[in-house]
Parts: C-alpha cells; structure tokens; sequence
C-alpha cells in the first residue's frame, strides 16, 4: 500500500512539465480560485460554528442534547454523494423549498451556494470532533478562578479557555480546508459543474481524465495534492504539540 | 454601545445567564438542524412521495439490484482487508522503532485529505495505457482499470487509515507492560495478540471498520474515475444515483439514495455504540 504512494509521487513528478499546459485548459484557473475561496471560507464558517457547537456539547446540560451530538457525527456516515442529492431534493427547482426560495430570488441548487452548504455538511463534524476533547479535559476551576478574580464571562473564554482550545481548533479548520479542496461526491451533483461558474477542482480533474488529458489531469492534481500533504504535515504537528503541551 | 450599558444593571445576571445558555443552545440547535436535519427530511419526503409502484420497480430493476451487489461486494472486501492491515501497521507504528516512522505516519494520514479524484488518477496512471504497471498485468491478461480489481483497490486506499487513526491512540495508551507480561508467561506472539492486544482494542477497532464500512459504500469520486462506470457492469450504488440524476430520473435517484443514507444511519448508531464503549473502556 505505502510504495504505491511513493511510486504515486514520482508519477506526478513527471506530470509536473506540462503544469503550464494544464493552466492553458479553458476553466481551470477559475476552477482552482473558487475551490480555494469556498473551501477558506467554509473552513472559517466551520471554525466558529464548530467551537461554538463544541463548547455547548460539553459546558451545557439540556434536554435534545444526544440527539445533536448524533446529528454532528451523520455527516461523518452519510455518503458524500447522497448528501448532494439530499440538498437538491431540499433546495431544488422541484422541492416546494426551492421553489419559494427561487421564486424571492435565492438560488441554491447548481450555484456557489449550493457548493458551500455541501461542503458545510461534509465537513460538520471536523472541527466539532477535534475541539471537543481539549474542551473535555480542561479544567474547569482555571474558568472559576478568572471568574473569582473578577473577569466577564467573555473575557474569561477569550483569556483562558480560547489559549487551550486554539490548536484544536485549527487543526480542525486546516482539516476542513483540506477536505473541502478535495470533495467530489456532494458537490458534483449540487453545483451543476457550470464553467467557470460552479465547476470546482476535483470534479475539473474528473473531467479531464473522462476526456482521456490524463496528462493534464496528472499536472493540475499535483498542485492539489501538494497542498493538502502540506497541510496534513501542520496538522499533524499541532496535534502532536497540542498532546504533549 | 451605550443602550447596551445602560440595560444591563436591569437584568440580574441569573437572567443574563440563561439568556447566554440559551442563546448558544439554539444557535447550536438551529445550525445543525437546518444544516443536517432538514436535507435529510428533504430527502424523506422526496423519495417516498415518488410512490409505492416506483420503488418496487426501482429496487426490482437488474441495474439497481446489480449496483447494490457490487457496492456490498467492495465494501465486505473493503473491510475485511482494512480491518487485518489496519491492525498491523497500528502495531507496527506504536510498537517498533525505525527511521522514517513518523514520514510513514503522515502517508497513513494522507488519504485523508487527499481528493478522491486524485486516488483515482493515481491507479489511472499506475495501470492505465502507458502506466507503470500496465504492461504486466495486459501481459499476463488481467484487466485492473475499468473493472472491479481498481475499483476495490481504490476504496481500500481510501478507507486504511480510519482503522489506523483508531486502533493506534488506543495501542499507544496501552503501553506495552499486559503483553511483555503475556509473553514472560510463555504466551506465543499470536496468543498474546489473541489474548491481551484484540480484547483491549475491540471497541476502537469495531469503530474504525464501521468508519471505513461507511465511507466505502459511499465512496464515489476514485470509483468513478477508474471505474469507467458500465452500467450492470462497474456501476457502484453511489454511481447508479449519480448516472439516475444526470438523466433526470430523480425518483429513482432520491429512492436509492434514501436505501443508502438508511443503511449508513444504521452504521452510525453502530459508531456510536462502539465508540461509547471504547471511550467508557479508555476512561477507565
């Protein structure tokens, strides 16, 4: 299993000449700054929302709350194919939904929208998760003890539990990021793949091997790939670090 | 700035409290229903208003029934092979020391984060037209690309490391003092394994297949690159809907769909189970 990825990476080396080549294909630098900005701008929605959902699966006590623990890990189960489909049967031109939210302008379903909220629910739970623990762990009587020496409620979470919780944190919003600039499933039926419109990356990728430009598809998945090894390599130190503080 | 101030004082802090609890509750509560919930409803409500004669006729159909039996076919392969590699390389990562180790870690991660597409094109490129591979294995008459051999080498590419990133926090907090005491009794290394090793890293181990058997039903993006997606052929569940949707069966698409997202929901109360009891197992 292992060589095969180090066969991989010299495979793409040779890929990597005609990355000029692979620029020069109608769509794909578009392709490459929406995938980019949606998945950055999902990561920073994922990160707040995410704390937020984290901090109040762990600090508070209310009826519902196992159900919405269970409802953050669905994303981690649902295929991310069916969670595509699922939002064009919500938001689609043929869902009463959708055709009220058209009919006052909004437009979901095979728009940047649309490629956002699928990527928002497939990655749900990766902040969630990576937060939760450090927030499990720490000790409650440093909180009391800011709130004692007279601190807000506020400045005690910025002061006290935001330094301890902050490597998780962007461990789980680089994990998002990486995710997002890599999803197929969901978004290859939600965003309609509309050039230089909705076409994101991956599915740019997919459709240049289906039309046999392996070679082109070999150079622009090298860009992608050395991205996400990156960021899985700084994701991998802050977790290692935020372990053994 | 300044109302703010001056309302203040007219709450007691009990009440401004329970305004903050309750107020991150519902933003909590509202986000992820509205996120998760509602799409799910959607769904429901699409596929069973398709009607009763369209899903007899759809999970009748020799293509669907076809998708369904090549999906469970990779995923019992999937998790079969997962489950055996993923337990050896956790315990070569947490037992040995050899250089380069914590490199090896980092690849186990990587698929990961790696676009499904780009596994796909890996496997293009190793046994396509011109790849490496390629000339063996034509010359021996095996086909790899565009049949099911790539399609469950992919999946199990994709799918080794929830095994790993399970099974190799629990080995590492175990340490290594039950089995040296196994083996100074005389258990054999098997016996030990059987023993000592399996019966402490059940739980996490049953978590990480049922991750890997989930993300395997569903996988699309390598499946459908190195696939060539014939349809009664290389046709995956997860390609069947996508295939359905492009020419706008949509009730078809949604009633599969529905089967698939059940059957993961199933694999998810399994998780969940079997992750409380690993962590009430850890806690311990």
């Amino acid at each position: 299993m292992l060589p095969t990825v180090a066969v991989v990476q010299r495979g793409f080396a040779s890929g990597l000449g005609s990355l000029r080549d692979a620029f020069a294909q109608p769509g794909a630098r578009n392709a490459l700054i929406l995938t980019l900005a949606v998945a950055a701008l999902t990561a920073l929605i994922n990160v707040v929302m995410g704390t937020t959902i984290a901090y109040v699966l762990v600090r508070y006590r209310f009826p519902g709350r196992a159900a919405l623990s269970t409802l953050v890990d669905i994303p981690f189960a649902i295929p991310t194919l069916v969670t595509g489909v699922m939002l064009v049967a919500l938001y689609g031109p043929s869902s009463p939904i959708g055709g009220w939210l058209s009919s006052h302008g909004v437009h979901i379903v095979y728009q940047r929208a649309g490629i956002l909220l699928a990527l928002l629910f497939v990655t749900l739970p990766l902040v969630v998760r990576t937060v939760q623990p450090v927030l499990l762990e720490l000790d409650l009587a440093e909180e009391e003890a800011a709130r004692v020496l007279g601190a807000t409620r506020w400045t005690t979470f910025r002061r006290v539990v935001l330094p301890a919780i902050r490597p998780g944190i962007t461990a789980g919003g680089l994990l998002t990021f990486a995710r997002s600039l890599g999803e197929f499933g969901s978004v290859v039926v939600v965003s309609g793949n509309i050039l230089n419109h909705t076409l994101t990356a991956p599915v740019f990728i997919s459709q240049l091997i289906g039309g046999f430009k392996t070679e082109d598809a070999a150079a622009f998945a090298t860009l992608l790939f050395a991205l996400s090894f990156v960021i899985v390599l700084i994701t991998e130190r802050l977790t290692r670090r935020s372990v053994t503080p | 700035m300044s109302a703010r101030v001056d309302r203040t004082p007219t709450l007691s802090p009990l009440t401004r409290r329970r305004l903050v609890h309750g107020g991150l509750i519902a933003v909590a509560a509202l986000y992820v229903g509205a996120l998760v919930l509602a799409p799910l409803i959607g769904i429901a409500w699409a596929a069973i208003s398709a009607g009763w004669a369209t899903w007899r006729e759809t999970l009748t159909a020799p293509d669907t029934l076809h998708a369904y039996l090549l999906t469970a076919i990779i995923t019992v392969i999937t998790v079969i092979v997962t489950t055996v590699f993923g337990v050896i390389v956790a315990i070569v990562l947490t037992r040995d020391h050899f250089p380069g180790k914590s490199a090896v870690s980092a690849l186990v991660n990587l698929p990961f984060a790696v676009s499904p597409v780009i596994v796909g094109l890996m496997a293009v490129l190793l046994f396509g037209l011109g790849g490496w591979f390629q000339p063996w294995f034509s010359a021996h008459g095996i086909q790899i690309l565009f049949a099911l051999p790539s399609m469950i080498l992919v999946t199990l590419f994709i799918c080794l490391p929830f095994t790993i990133r399970e099974v190799a926090p629990v080995l590492q907090e175990l340490g290594t003092q039950e089995e040296e005491a196994a083996k100074t009794l005389g258990g054999s290394a098997f016996q030990t394994f059987r023993r000592v090793t399996l019966p402490n890293i059940r739980w996490a181990l049953l978590y990480g297949i049922a991750l890997s058997a989930a993300r395997s039903i569903g996988e699309i993006g390598a499946v459908l690159v190195v696939s060539g997606s014939t349809t009664g052929q290389t046709e995956t569940a997860p390609i069947y809907i996508l295939r359905q949707f492009d020419q706008s069966h949509d009730a078809e698409a949604y009633i599969v769909a529905l089967t698939l997202a059940f059957a993961s929901i199933v694999l998810l109360a399994g998780i969940e189970f079997f992750k409380h009891r690993s962590e009430t197992r850890r806690s311990r």
